[in-house]
C-alpha cells in the first residue's frame, strides 16, 4: 500500500518505521526543516518537506494514488484538515486522524474522517481495565451505532445478588449479553438466571443508560 | 445600546439584531466585534489570550471570554448554541476551519464564516459548504487595483 503520514514527530516517525518494516511504501510530510533533516538522515528519502494540509504539497506527494493518509501531528485541527483535503480533493479511500480531545471523535466522524485514534481515550480505558475496583468498565464502543459494550463486576454488596435477570429494572436498550462465573465459563443469561456474587457481566448499552445499568446491577 | 437608531442608520426596516460569536481577538476580530457592537448586535468575542482584549475599545458593550474556540465546552459557554452567526478569525487556517465546522455540525449555528489565508484551501472548503474569505486574495486584488489604477 502507498501510505502518507502527515507529521514527523515521534508518533509519525515510529509509525513510519513500522509501516516500512511491513513492506509498505510510506511518505512522511513534515513542515519543520530540522525534523525533516533528522528523518531523512535516518530513514533515507521517505520525507517530503511541506505543509500536509496544503493542496500543493499533497500534489507533490502523489496523494491521488495514496491508499491511506494518516495525520498524526500534535494538533487536532491540522489532522482534521489534512484528512479532509485528502478525502475530498484527492479521494483517498482511507483517512486516519490522531486526536487529543476525545470530544472531537464525533465531529471528525461526521466530517468524513474514517478512523480516529484518541490517545487520551486509550489511556483512560487502560486505567479502567487495570483498576479492578472500578464497578463498570468500558470495553468497546460500537462505532456510530450509539452503543457500547461494558463490563460490570458483581461485588458482595451489589443489590442484584439473588435476583433473576427478569426482575432487574434494566434501562431500556441495555442487554445483559454474557455472564462469566467463577469457573470462568461464560454463558448467555436467560430471563430466570440468578445473579451471583463474583459474576462478571458483559452488557451492551447506550452510553446514556450506563449509570442506570450500574445502579440496576450494583445498587446506588 | 442604541437599537432604536438602527433603521435610521441603515435605512432598512428589516434589519435584525444578531447574536454573533467571534473567535480570535486580533486586529480584524477586535475591529469587527467593535463595529458590530456599535450597530447594536450582541457580540461575544473569544481569545486564548486575555491580553488580546486590549484591542477592544473601552466602550465595547459585548462580552469578551478567554478560551479556546476548538473546545466544545468553551463554545457552549460563549453561547454558540443560541447564536445566529459564528466567525473564526484566528491566525490559523486550520483552527478557523475546524471551529467553523464544530459550530456548524455540532451546534447547528445557521451561519458560519471564517478567514482562510490559503486560497487553495479556501476553494476546497467552499465546495464543502464552509463560507470563507481569503484575505490573501482580497488584499492582492486590492493592491493590484490600486497600482494599476
Amino acid at each position: 500500500m502507498y501510505i502518507i503520514v502527515v507529521g514527523g514527530g515521534r508518533v509519525g516517525y515510529y509509525l513510519t518505521k513500522a509501516l516500512l518494516a511491513e513492506g509498505h511504501e510510506v511518505l512522511i510530510i513534515e513542515k519543520e526543516a530540522r525534523v525533516f533533516q533528522g528523518i531523512t538522515d535516518e530513514l533515507g528519502s521517505v520525507c517530503l518537506r511541506g505543509d500536509g494540509c496544503e493542496v500543493a504539497t499533497l500534489i507533490d506527494a502523489g496523494t491521488d494514488r495514496a491508499d491511506m493518509l494518516i495525520a498524526v501531528t500534535g494538533d487536532d485541527d491540522d489532522n482534521l484538515v489534512a484528512c479532509q483535503v485528502a478525502k475530498h480533493r484527492f479521494k483517498v479511500p482511507r483517512t486516519i486522524a490522531r486526536i487529543s480531545n476525545p470530544q472531537n471523535e464525533v465531529l471528525f466522524k461526521k466530517l468524513g474522517v474514517d478512523v480516529t485514534v484518541s490517545a487520551t481515550n486509550i489511556i483512560l480505558e487502560n486505567i479502567e481495565t487495570e483498576v479492578s475496583t472500578h464497578p463498570l468498565t468500558h470495553l468497546l464502543m460500537l462505532g456510530d451505532r450509539g452503543l457500547e459494550i461494558v463490563d460490570v463486576k458483581i461485588s458482595p454488596e451489589s443489590t442484584s445478588i439473588g435476583k433473576s435477570v427478569e426482575t432487574l429494572s434494566l434501562p431500556s436498550g441495555s442487554v445483559l449479553s454474557l455472564i462469566i462465573r467463577r469457573d470462568n465459563k461464560p454463558f448467555v443469561p436467560a430471563t430466570n438466571t440468578v445473579i451471583q456474587e463474583g459474576d462478571q457481566i458483559i452488557a451492551v448499552t447506550p452510553p446514556e443508560s450506563e449509570e442506570s445499568l450500574r445502579i440496576a446491577l450494583r445498587g446506588s | 445600546m442604541p437599537c432604536y437608531s438602527l433603521s435610521s442608520i441603515h435605512g432598512a426596516s428589516e434589519w435584525i439584531i444578531m447574536k454573533i460569536v467571534i473567535m480570535g481577538c486580533g486586529r480584524v476580530g477586535a475591529r469587527l466585534a467593535s463595529s458590530l457592537d456599535i450597530d447594536g448586535h450582541q457580540v461575544t468575542i473569544l481569545d486564548t489570550d486575555s491580553y488580546s482584549f486590549r484591542r477592544l475599545p473601552a466602550a465595547f458593550g459585548g462580552s469578551a471570554l478567554v478560551g479556546n474556540g476548538l473546545d466544545g465546552e468553551v463554545l457552549k459557554g460563549a453561547g454558540v448554541e443560541e447564536s445566529d452567526v459564528f466567525v473564526a478569525l484566528t491566525q490559523g487556517d486550520n483552527r478557523n476551519i475546524m471551529a467553523c465546522q464544530i459550530a456548524r455540525q455540532i451546534f447547528n449555528v445557521p451561519r458560519v464564516v471564517c478567514r482562510i489565508y490559503d486560497p487553495l484551501r479556501q476553494e476546497l472548503y467552499g465546495t464543502l459548504g464552509v463560507e470563507s474569505i481569503s484575505s490573501t486574495i482580497v488584499m492582492a486584488d486590492l493592491f493590484k487595483e490600486k497600482l494599476e489604477g
